[in-house]
């Protein structure tokens, strides 16, 4: 068993745990987020992207207790109390999801990917950098507009702030 | 159209809690002193089972039972069936094997379940489940439907000899023949339909809850079609009669058709619940779904195409060897049957079919209805036709299509179907348009000039979607009717909720079926609620499935949305004292035409609840219940094309553009209806392209189980898409709609396949073109 103690959407949690637990299993299970999703068992579909430590990580490709210590961030905690993150208001706006199944874990690797490219995105680059994040629903075409958007909002905002 | 009526892009409803993570999909539901389940699966794809050994796995920590078949025939629970029967061409029924939930005495695929294992934790249940020893005596398995008929194939079920399921004819054998007598040219092909897994993105899953007090089960379950599910489960495996049995289909992550069968787990967790005393929870993994979700296509078809001396079709052949699997799944019987064969006229004018279809067990995945379920297959049969006879023959594709379209409705086409309405011309004149057909031979010779095979495809396609008129599926065997059901409630305070039977797994119900009642009632639509996927809320339903829930199941919201008006007129006219012919419904009031008099929806709502001042003799209350049992199949259609760049050097496809032009019907938001194009465009993709489920012919393993084995579209696979409509309304319904949701991956797949062949000069390649099989054709040609 392992003991582990971490920060997740701001709030300390930790709890002991079966050292094979992953993070996602101790995010759905034990802190009780099911927002995060398992969608295959190969690290391929991306559904259990979360934020560890500012960076996007498949939450299945790791354990809790490598987490332990880490500051993470889930879908359930990025946004700012009632006020939508602009990921997530792009992808409403855009239609960027139909069953929702695969959508949290797109909204933070897009949030990851956006970051990462401050200066904006094209549509080629989206498109390969979703490479590790599947969806059989909506056929990419709206989730890649609704990063575009989002990503225009973003740096607009971030040079406006400036 | 209001901003929130009928035709509006009104933002989905729904989003909201998809996007902050606060969906909630069965793996998400906990009950106090739940356990968790993990199923013993054979590991062969056809053996005998010699004896299982539980009582190791039982002295596992944290073990609460593991259970077997024969326990589970003691307890009587039924097999699993085939709810659609077809009588083979001599008159006898098909021939259906037993499948048991749990296996008792052999197993016939790689997956089938054999034993379930209940545990505190899912890793409990997991390890526990490998300790279960069954002793197996392997027997020889057959996975490819042609050779499962040959004399000397391993024999699956004892009901089906030589594994014929059904040998079903349709059309009009003499005719046809006398048509190819007299052909002037005749165009041949061999095709085999990729063998596809729907892949939703949420894995399938279970809970299964008994309450010993009330003796009442309830089942929350990854289902399109809950009131299905428990008329199945109450009718055929004993679970439960119905009044005891609740099936709640919460959010689901997407079905695609996977999600419309029984499946052995739900049955399993149910009795398990009531054998332990727990509620037990089953959660899938991909390989689990992999190997025992319905997968979808796998057909074997010669096809022949008759034309006379001026290029029209005068006669059509089709012989079709269906894959069926193991064992016969709900529907698995209608799909090459009445969604595949009725629909191989096509969009076009053919006096003479004769269709042959045989069913065929084999020792892999059950098969059954995924996304278009059949019309992809007819489809495909029928522009490869279209496409290898104008290269034949030295036409133009588009205009020996334009030549035989039909053009005149209601049209009656030798296999049942009574097309109502459509302009096919319009949607191949749209397409061409889009994609400036015109101007491809430039863009092949630059490409040419790069060392590129540019190469540009057709599909003019149709479906029959709706379904469909109760009467006439239950004249073709179908076991249910496949009307839909409604209520609306008007509350007190005048917000309105509307109970559906249609069921909404990522195709947008909540905001959609809302926008129907704004355009009525003129209410703004957060005052609108859609309930759905609950068999304690919602009366009955069939669910969704096969593009039905606008054409059948808004048909059955607008009928109770007529009996809500016109009581509703009664009682405002009472109460303006007006006539109630004169009263209308608008901008959330009940008005007196052509006055200021008028009387807010809210305040009517009221009314007819405090029943203060109603009408003599009328009941108090504003709520109406519909059902809807449609008249007539829709028939969606349209034109895709496809423009690829081949590398000959890698046989690498990149789809440079793809154009969609399709005759929806009415359309109530259009944002919804080109994210189903999409989402089905990139299915087709795949199917053409990418996607393929291999099993070993000699083991009879699944090669292509995981996601680094089985090649899911991924956003850099695709382009993005250039999708219109251009409609014709659907006569036989009132909102005059036909349905979105399979159209992309019906169309697209022969469009892509009728490019890279007019790229590399052979049309000698399977699906999926693989850049393997891309270049080895150019080379062989």
């Amino acid at each position: 068993m392992s003991e582990v103690s971490m920060v997740v959407n701001g709030r300390q949690v930790g709890g002991v745990v079966e050292d094979r637990t992953l993070l996602v299993h101790y995010l759905r299970e034990h802190v009780g987020l099911t927002g995060t999703h398992v969608g295959c068992d190969t690290s391929q579909c991306g559904a259990c992207v979360v934020h560890v430590d500012g960076k996007a990580v498949k939450s299945c490709t790791m354990l809790a207790a490598q987490a332990s210590g880490s500051n993470i961030v889930t879908i359930e905690g990025l946004a700012n109390g009632a006020e939508l993150h602009p990921v997530q208001a792009a992808f409403k706006e855009h239609h960027g999801l139909q069953c929702g199944f695969c959508t949290p874990g797109m909204i933070m690797a897009a949030t990851d990917m956006i970051a990462r490219h401050p200066d904006g995105l094209d549509e080629a680059t989206v498109r390969a950098e979703l490479e590790g994040n599947i969806c059989r629903c909506t056929g990419y075409h709206n989730i890649v507009k609704a990063i575009l958007a989002a990503s225009a909002a973003m740096s607009a905002g971030g040079r406006k702030a400036a | 159209m209001g901003i929130e009526g009928i035709g509006a892009r009104v933002a989905r409803k729904e989003d909201k809690r998809f996007i902050t993570g606060a969906g909630r999909y069965v793996d998400d539901f906990v009950l106090p002193g739940m356990k968790h389940a993990a199923f013993v699966r054979s590991p062969h794809a056809h053996a005998d089972i010699a004896g299982i050994d539980v009582e190791a796995a039982k002295a596992m920590p944290g073990v609460v039972g593991v259970l077997t078949g024969r326990e589970l025939k003691t307890d009587g629970i039924g097999n699993l069936i085939c709810g659609w029967m077809i009588h083979s061409k001599d008159g006898t029924p098909m021939k259906m094997g037993a499948w048991s939930p749990l296996a008792v005495d052999r197993v016939r695929y790689v997956g089938d379940a054999v034993a379930i294992v209940v545990a505190d934790t899912k890793g409990q249940a997991r390890d526990a489940a490998e300790a279960v020893e069954v002793s197996y005596r392997e027997l020889p398995a057959v996975t490819d439907a042609v050779k499962a008929l040959e004399p000397g194939a391993p024999q699956l079920h004892p009901e089906a000899d030589n594994n014929l399921i059904f040998d079903w004819d349709i059309g009009n054998a003499d005719e046809t023949a006398a048509a190819f007598a007299r052909a002037a040219h005749v165009v041949k092909i061999d095709i085999t339909n990729n063998r596809l897994v729907p892949n939703a993105m949420e894995p399938r899953a279970a809970l299964g809850h008994y309450d010993k007090a009330e003796d009442h089960y309830t089942c929350w379950t990854t289902s399109q079609n809950p009131h299905v599910a428990r008329l199945v489960m109450s009718a055929f495996y004993n679970i439960a009669p119905e009044n005891k049995l609740r099936v709640i289909a919460p959010d689901v992550g997407g079905g695609f058709g996977s999600k419309i069968f029984i499946y052995p787990e739900e049955i399993v967790c149910l009795w398990a619940s009531k054998k332990t005393g727990v509620p037990v929870k089953w959660v899938g993994d991909r390989t689990e779904s992999f190997l025992t979700d319905a997968h979808g296509r796998d057909h074997a078809t010669h096809a022949e195409m008759a034309f006379d001396g001026d290029h029209r079709v005068i006669g059509l052949k089709v012989e079709t060897k269906a894959n069926f699997g193991a064992y016969m799944s709900l529907f698995s019987s209608s799909v090459p049957t009445y969604l595949y064969a009725t629909l191989l006229s096509g969009q076009y004018n053919i006096p003479a079919i004769h269709a042959n279809v045989k069913a065929i067990y084999t020792n892999t995945a059950p098969v059954d209805a995924y996304r278009g379920a059949g019309r992809p297959e007819a489809t495909f049969v029928m522009e490869r036709l279209m496409e290898t006879a104008a290269r034949q023959l030295g036409v133009s594709p588009a205009e020996l299509r334009r030549k035989n379209f039909i053009t005149e409705f209601p049209h009656q086409t030798p296999v049942i179907m009574c097309y109502d309405a459509g302009d096919y011309a319009a949607s191949l004149d749209a397409a061409m348009k889009a994609a400036d057909y015109q101007g491809f031979p430039q863009r092949r010779e630059e490409a040419k000039r790069r060392g590129k095979l540019r190469g540009i495809g057709l599909s003019c396609y149709i479906e029959a979607c709706g379904i469909a008129p109760s009467a006439a599926v239950g004249s073709l065997g179908a076991g249910v009717g496949l009307w839909e059901s409604a209520e609306v409630r008007v509350n007190a305070v005048g917000t309105i909720e509307v109970l559906t039977g249609s069921h909404s797994h990522g195709q947008g119900h909540e905001t959609s079926f809302a926008q129907l009642v704004t355009e009525r009632f003129g209410v703004p639509i957060d005052s609108v609620s859609i309930v759905h996927g609950d068999t304690d809320k919602v009366q009955m339903g069939m669910g969704t499935y096969g593009s039905r829930s606008g054409a059948v199941g808004m048909s059955a919201i607008v009928k109770a949305l007529d009996k809500v008006e016109a009581k509703a007129k009664k009682i405002a006219a009472h109460l303006l004292e007006a006539d109630e012919g004169d009263i209308v419904i608008e901008e959330g009031a009940c008005k007196v035409a052509g006055t200021d008099k008028s009387v807010p929806w809210f305040q009517l709502a009221l009314a007819a609840y405090t029943a203060h001042n109603l009408p003599g003799g009328m009941e108090p209350g504003l709520k109406e219940t519909a059902f809807y049992d449609p008249s007539n199949f829709t028939f969606p259609a349209g034109c895709y094309v496809c423009e690829v760049e081949v590398d000959p050097e890698t046989g690498v496809t990149k789809i440079v553009q793809f154009v969609a032009a399709d005759d929806f019907g009415n359309i109530i938001n259009p944002m919804i209806v080109e994210g189903q194009v999409h989402g089905g465009i990139a299915q087709g993709v795949g199917q053409a392209l990418l996607e393929g489920a291999h099993y070993d012919p000699d083991s009879g393993q699944l090669l292509t189980a995981s996601y680094m084995d089985y090649t899911m579209p991924r956003a850099d696979d695709l382009p993005s898409f250039q999708v219109s409509t251009s409609n014709t309304p659907c006569p036989g319904n009132p909102l005059g709609m036909k349905g979105c949701g399979e159209a992309g991956a019906i169309g697209s797949p022969p469009a892509v396949i009728n490019a890279i062949t007019d790229a590399i000069g052979t049309d000698e390649l399977t699906m999926p073109a693989t850049p393997q099989k891309v270049w080895a054709a150019i080379r062989k040609h």
